[in-house]
């Protein structure tokens, strides 16, 4: 059994991505996300890695491009309006295939917005994180726990699809203090990185990473190339947790920090005699859509709950295909739904259903 | 007599840059340098957005096509992932430097960043077609500026070889250009001093090339040669504006 450590949710980011083998980090300051970089700061110079302050998040995210194209396991670490900020340069590196982890604990949007948590960014996240066709992987944790073991995973599938991944956090997530273990297994699933710009030591041809296709047919060619990637991943990648769905007539899906508050409403509900269970996507990124068809099967209707106005649950009736009702309760503006308002949309749900 | 040669720091790739435009020579110029120093198998290029986009295709080393104006961000990220000896240079135009890129420029050269720039300052945006460029001189015709640039509507040019060298970290500083021979040459050897000052360790180092753009000032190569004598030599003033070779900024 490996030790147990009581850590808050940013510091374990950061604690498990030097552990995963993250010897790079670019940030830059924003709440709720700060306590990632000032622990970046202590712990990296300490293995001899690089802590580097930027100047702006554009340039943040600009220092990962270099730092993953010369092949390192590289980070950075913002909130919501940070993230908007990245999103030209994640779309260079997405466009280019090149490795690296994001993290995004969220707040409350739009604009300036507030500090306090939300999942607003769902959207951003999963359908438009910049211009042009690409995809994230999209990493959604609900526990301290959680937020080490998806980011051991978020380094190695990045580094074996060459598809950037980004963690969901919100402010919950990043504030919290829970017990946490790390895995003792090395990350070693680092693949050779032959095309990197490392100096070619006159040994061999230029390496060249870029995003630049001036030709229709050939910037095509290389967009599909990466989508045969992408369905290589929504096959084998989706990960989520299923919780009382067997017998339940009624579905909740909700992630991260909702998702907590969703699962304790549940015991009540059943407790009440009412047959709800829940579905928790982990990856937002591919989507558990096949999980959700399933159980089309045997629930009666669905109901996303989100700190947002309403932003997976698009996913939810785009999975449900009109089969069943679809129904959706959220706070916003960095407001929590509490156990009590899901409990009577849930009550409610089942008198619909009677 | 030395031999006139091709050199092996370029690709064989043919130039896609307009008749008259000096950007052939710069990259000449930067490929012989990595080459003479000895440094082109440990070389990774950062290339603009702008004309020089493609530029990964002719210097023959390692090369990362940036998004506009955060070259100096992403070699900053380049120089710290790879050993000391890596030589990282940024090869960028004067929209992509001094203008969306201008952070990107003045945080890179206060942070000492160990890198070279390379920046070409044409007074225009040549590939969009000669817009207003942020070193575009006072009164100078332009798309955008179809009666003059008019100072009092515009703003002022930007001379970045001033503005940077007073900033801590700028260890080696200066402007050259391309419009004779003679100044060629001058150019060489104030890009091979920069790589030199980044080679030792010394600091951040930026060479400004005046250089001339005829498709779009509307001139022959020739007259964009006198041009750039006449009204470019006076405004922007060519010389080391910094040099702490010696020392170090640090």
């Amino acid at each position: 059994m490996s030790k147990k450590f009581l850590m808050k949710g940013n510091e374990v980011i950061a604690e498990a991505a030097i552990r995963s083998g993250c010897t790079m980090f670019f940030g830059y300051p924003i709440t709720p996300q700060t306590e990632v970089a000032a622990y970046m700061s202590k712990r990296l110079p300490e293995i001899g890695g690089v802590y580097l302050q930027a100047e702006s998040e554009v340039s943040a995210i600009n220092m990962v491009l270099g730092a993953a194209s010369a092949g390192r396991r590289v980070m950075t670490s913002s909130s919501s309006p940070g993230i908007s900020l990245k999103s030209e340069g994640i779309s260079y590196i997405a466009a280019s295939d090149l490795p690296c982890v994001i993290i995004n604990v969220q707040r409350a949007g739009p604009g300036l917005g507030g500090i306090q948590p939300s999942q607003a960014d769902y959207f951003q996240a999963t359908k438009g994180l910049g211009h042009g066709d690409f995809h994230l992987m999209v990493f959604a944790p609900s526990s301290v726990q959680e937020i080490a073991d998806l980011i051991k995973t978020a380094f190695d599938l990045s580094d074996k699809y060459r598809v950037p991944s980004l963690i969901l956090a919100d402010g919950i997530m990043g504030q919290m203090m829970e017990p946490v273990s790390f895995s003792e297994e090395e990350s070693t699933d680092q693949p050779d990185k032959g095309w990197a710009t490392s100096g070619h030591d006159n040994k061999r041809a230029p390496n060249i990473v870029n995003s630049l296709y001036l030709t229709p047919d050939e910037l095509e060619k290389t967009v599909i190339e990466r989508y045969q990637r992408y369905d290589v991943i929504a096959q084998n990648e989706v990960l989520f947790e299923k919780y009382l769905t067997e017998d339940a007539d009624i579905i909740v899906v909700a992630y991260g920090a909702s998702s907590r508050i969703s699962k304790s409403v549940i015991n009540t509900a059943r407790e009440k005699g009412i047959k709800v269970g829940i579905l928790r996507p982990i990856t937002l990124w591919p989507f558990p859509t096949q999980a959700i068809k399933e159980l089309c099967k045997t629930a009666k209707s669905f109901l996303c709950v989100e700190m947002s106005m309403g932003q997976m649950v698009e996913d939810v009736r785009l999975a449900v295909e009109g089969v069943r009702p679809v129904s959706f309760y959220g706070r916003t503006g960095g407001n929590t739904p509490r156990p009590e308002d899901i409990l009577h949309k849930i009550e409610q749900l089942n008198e619909e259903e009677k | 007599m030395p031999e006139f040669k091709k050199t092996i720091g370029l690709t064989d790739a043919p130039m896609h840059y307009c008749p008259g435009c000096t950007h052939g020579i710069i990259h000449r110029l930067v490929a012989e340098t990595l080459v003479e120093l000895g440094v082109l198998g440990k070389a990774i290029g950062i290339v603009p957005v702008g004309c020089a986009v493609m530029a990964y295709d002719y210097f023959n080393c390692d090369c990362i096509q940036a998004p506009h104006g955060r070259a100096p961000a992403v070699a900053t990220g380049v120089k710290r992932a790879l050993p000391p000896e890596s030589v990282v240079f940024t090869y960028q135009g004067d929209g992509d430097l001094a203008a969306i890129g201008t952070a990107e420029t003045v945080h890179a050269a206060a942070r000492g960043e160990n890198i070279t720039l390379i920046f070409i300052n044409n007074a225009i945006y040549g590939m969009t077609g000669g817009q207003m460029a942020p070193t575009t001189l006072p009164n100078q015709i332009t798309q955008t500026t179809p009666k003059g640039r008019d100072v009092s509507q515009a703003g002022f040019p930007i001379k970045m070889c001033e503005m940077i060298a007073t900033l801590d970290g700028a260890a080696y500083i200066e402007r050259v250009s391309t419009h004779t021979p003679k100044h060629v040459m001058a150019a060489k050897k104030a890009i091979k001093n920069a790589f030199k000052v980044q080679i030792e360790k010394k600091g951040f180092s930026m060479i400004e090339i005046l250089s001339t753009c005829p498709t779009n000032w509307g001139m022959t190569p020739a007259d964009s040669l006198d041009w750039v004598e006449e009204n470019m030599v006076p405004f922007y003033p060519l010389g080391v504006f910094k040099d702490k070779s010696e020392e170090g900024v640090f």
